[in-house]
């Protein structure tokens, strides 16, 4: 029996239709255009300048604040120039310029197949590593890994969740790293699970993969610490406190952190890429990249530099098609649409997904009928059509009240209201301001 | 029919009663207010709108009797007149203001600023501004979803559907602030109204360089400091790439606009220029925009 979170969701049409495409090497671009905020947290500092010449691997931008990652470079060649590019949202971030030459890596760099499952490091040396190679969660928020694998003073992890649901529709860069990478990700798991001091871990993944639990499930005589739990497929399942949920039966209360509960999530890529960091010594520059939309004549499943330009990954793929309407970056429930084709691609970007102007266009707005829809699609238990009433009067008690800062921002509301009210772009707003006046509150 | 007159005594009765105990209880517990505040709030306008940076007209009021001077207060609802009515009431000095009016700081209309994508998402400028930075290349300019109309109480502000861009009626703008408060980009700021509403600004807020402002917008405030020389008042400085007319220096030479060359200085409610042509198509135009 598949297991599931309690409380609300919806059942989008998965569209998993880029699943089939394996995972292809996409070609280095001319020039690459590092960003140094990849992650949350404070942006990187860069530490090169214009002139430098630099190999794949090396050190672009140190962390700046306890959260904060390193961002190393995805190319080699020399440093054009260091300076603020616009992002996909039009945000002008610091960003290292570089001319490509070659594809020169770092001799530290182990670009070897050979597994190795030996772990001989200590946690705090593992904690260390994962720091310097820059990896962040690959799972959409891009949370610095090594600071959710050291839990602060007096909590405890009990658990550690690798966090395969992929519960968005069109996503399958997370399942083809199942598919092709199995035993990378489960060395990953266990890298993790000695540095937060664990026995057991388990994997979460929806029971539309069939392909992948049973791909991992060859692997269960090696790994019998690594649990592989099915879960029945319901968006938001990957949802942090949605996951422990299915997969613990805990709930993470209002306002507290998963590590309250003692569970740590990881998404698989970052699995991966923790693997690459400590067993191979490779910083996190690269990622799974799903290209995909109902107008694309081809599907694909990349594996891409952070950095390349999302026209130049468009124009790869044959250009954007003319019914093409919007270009989203990640998911259609939480994905951002990209307002400015010339950024590049980070560290986190999952997916770049093509909608046409049928699948995207907004019905008109009217009038709350209170159905209570938004309500019963809540996974947060929250009030939709009343935090939205609140928040376009701009009342701010009554909406810290009804607790808008516990919205996850999943979109399930907005998908399955009748009357179209984009709840939770009101939503979504009402909780940055709730929040920046709960921040400026003094601290007991 | 006992029933009827019964019921009518008793009630009387206990009404009667009731208004005897609600008489001594309401002399027992009388909050002793200053009579001069409602006074002064009988000459405030009673928008309550928030423009004097209390939360309605009776706090203002309230403040007005407490600090016994007018120094930091004043009621851009009412202007001059209405601060004069209040000092001659409770006895007090006031000095006067030269009258403010709301101003846009952006003229990236339809032709200045093409669009770069399409916005289909919930309509207001604050929800766009924190999804992105909005469909044209300038990151600073006018979001074009109308809060500070919604903000407005006097209904002195309305969007031009051609330009895309909100307009302040002179006349109905009391300069209470709450578009300025409403803006997420802050582009509308509170200026001197000016002679028969004769003003001169800076119609621009983009503090981008030069090169990438003019990119997105062929109006935009380049910082190229013509202005800024051309002054003989001293009443133009430039910073973060972005020239400000500080209007208590402005004389109104109109020389800055002359030489700005991108029309963003806009000179407005002055009669046409008769001798130099290509400059009076510049200003008759900062008259049509704003």
């Amino acid at each position: 029996m598949s297991r599931t979170f309690s409380k609300g969701g919806i059942h989008p049409n998965d569209s998993k239709i880029s699943e089939n495409a394996a995972i292809e090497q996409f070609p280095l671009p001319e020039t690459g255009y590092v960003s140094m905020a990849q992650h949350l947290g404070a942006p990187a500092e860069p530490v090169v300048s214009p002139g430098d010449t630099v190999k794949v691997g090396q050190l672009l931008g140190k962390p700046s604040g306890f959260i904060s990652a390193a961002v190393h470079s995805p190319f080699s060649g020399t440093v054009k120039s260091v300076e603020p590019y616009a992002d996909l949202a039009g945000n002008k971030v610091m960003t290292v310029v570089i001319e490509v030459n070659g594809d020169e890596w770092l001799d530290t760099i182990d670009r070897t197949d050979t597994i190795v499952r030996e772990i001989p490091y200590s946690s705090s040396e593992i904690v260390a590593r994962i720091a310097e190679c820059g990896i962040v969660g690959l799972g959409g928020a891009t949370f610095p890994t090594n600071v959710k694998l050291s839990p602060p003073p007096g909590k405890k992890a009990e658990y550690l969740i690798i966090n395969g649901a992929e519960c968005e529709p069109f996503l399958t860069s997370d399942y083809r790293l199942m598919l092709e990478m199995p035993e990378q990700l489960l060395v990953g798991t266990r890298i993790m699970m000695k540095a937060l001091g664990l026995e057991k871990a388990y994997i979460g993944i929806e029971d539309n993969k069939p392909a992948a639990i049973s791909k991992l499930g060859e692997f269960r005589d090696q790994y019998r610490d690594i649990e592989i739990v099915p879960l029945k497929k319901k968006y938001p399942q990957g949802g942090e406190k949605q996951l422990i949920k299915a997969v613990t039966g805990r709930e993470v209360p209002s306002m507290a952190l998963p590590i309250d509960v003692g569970a740590v999530v990881q998404n698989v890529g970052t699995a991966v890429a923790v693997y690459e960091a400590v067993q191979k010594n490779k910083p996190l520059f690269e990622g799974i990249v799903t290209i995909t939309g109902r107008c694309l004549p081809q599907q694909h499943n990349f594996r891409l530099r952070a950095g390349t330009m999302i026209s130049s990954i468009l124009e790869a793929v044959g250009g954007i098609p003319d019914e093409c309407m919007k270009i989203i970056s990640g998911g259609p429930m939480m994905g951002k649409a990209v307002s400015n084709l010339s950024a590049a691609t980070l560290k986190g970007t999952s997916s770049l997904l093509l909608m046409t102007e049928k699948e995207t266009k907004r019905t008109e707005e009217s009038n709350c009928i209170r159905c209570g829809k938004c309500v019963s699609a809540c996974p947060m238990g929250l009030e939709p059509y009343l935090l939205n009433k609140l928040g376009r009067r701009g009342m701010t008690d009554e909406l810290e009240q009804e607790h808008v800062y516990d919205c996850i921002e999943c979109g399930c509301c907005s998908y399955t209201c009748p009357a179209n009210i984009p709840l939770l772009d009101v939503i979504r707003n009402s909780k940055a301001a709730v929040m920046k006046i709960m921040r400026s509150r003094p601290k007991k | 029919m006992n029933t009827i007159i019964f019921t009518v005594v008793t009630l009387s009765l206990l009404g009667l009663l009731l208004a005897v105990v609600l008489y001594f209880v309401a002399q027992k517990f009388k909050v002793e207010e200053d009579p001069r505040i409602d006074e002064v709030e009988s000459c405030l306008p009673g928008a309550n709108c928030g423009g004097c940076g209390y939360a309605g007209c009776r706090a203002f009021a309230e403040s007005c009797v407490k600090a016994g001077n007018l120094d930091n207060n004043f009621c851009p609802v009412g202007g001059n007149a209405v601060m004069s009515r209040i000092a001659g009431k409770l006895g007090l000095e006031v000095k006067e203001k030269a009258p403010m009016v709301a101003v846009v700081r952006c003229s990236g209309n339809c032709d200045n600023r093409p669009k770069t994508s399409f916005y289909d998402g919930y309509s207001s400028c604050r929800i766009k501004a924190s999804l992105y930075t909005g469909d044209t290349g300038c990151s600073f300019g006018c979001l074009s979803e109308g809060d500070c109309v919604s903000a407005c109480s006097f209904g002195a502000i309305r969007m031009n559907p051609n330009t895309g861009l909100p307009e302040v009626d002179d006349d109905l703008c009391t300069a209470c602030g709450a578009c300025v408060k409403a803006c997420p980009r802050s582009i509308i700021e509170l200026r001197n109204k000016g002679p028969k509403n004769r003003r001169v600004y800076v119609a621009c807020s983009s503090k981008d360089k030069g090169a990438v402002a003019r990119k997105a917008c062929s109006a935009a405030c380049i910082g190229c400091r013509k202005c800024e020389k051309a002054c003989p008042f001293g009443a133009i400085t430039v910073e973060n790439n972005l020239a400000y007319i500080d209007f208590n220096k402005c004389r109104l030479c109109r020389k800055c606009v002359d030489e700005c060359p991108t029309g963003a200085i806009h000179a407005v409610n002055f009669p046409p220029k008769v001798s130099r042509p290509d400059t009076e198509a510049a200003a008759t135009e900062g008259v049509k925009e704003s």
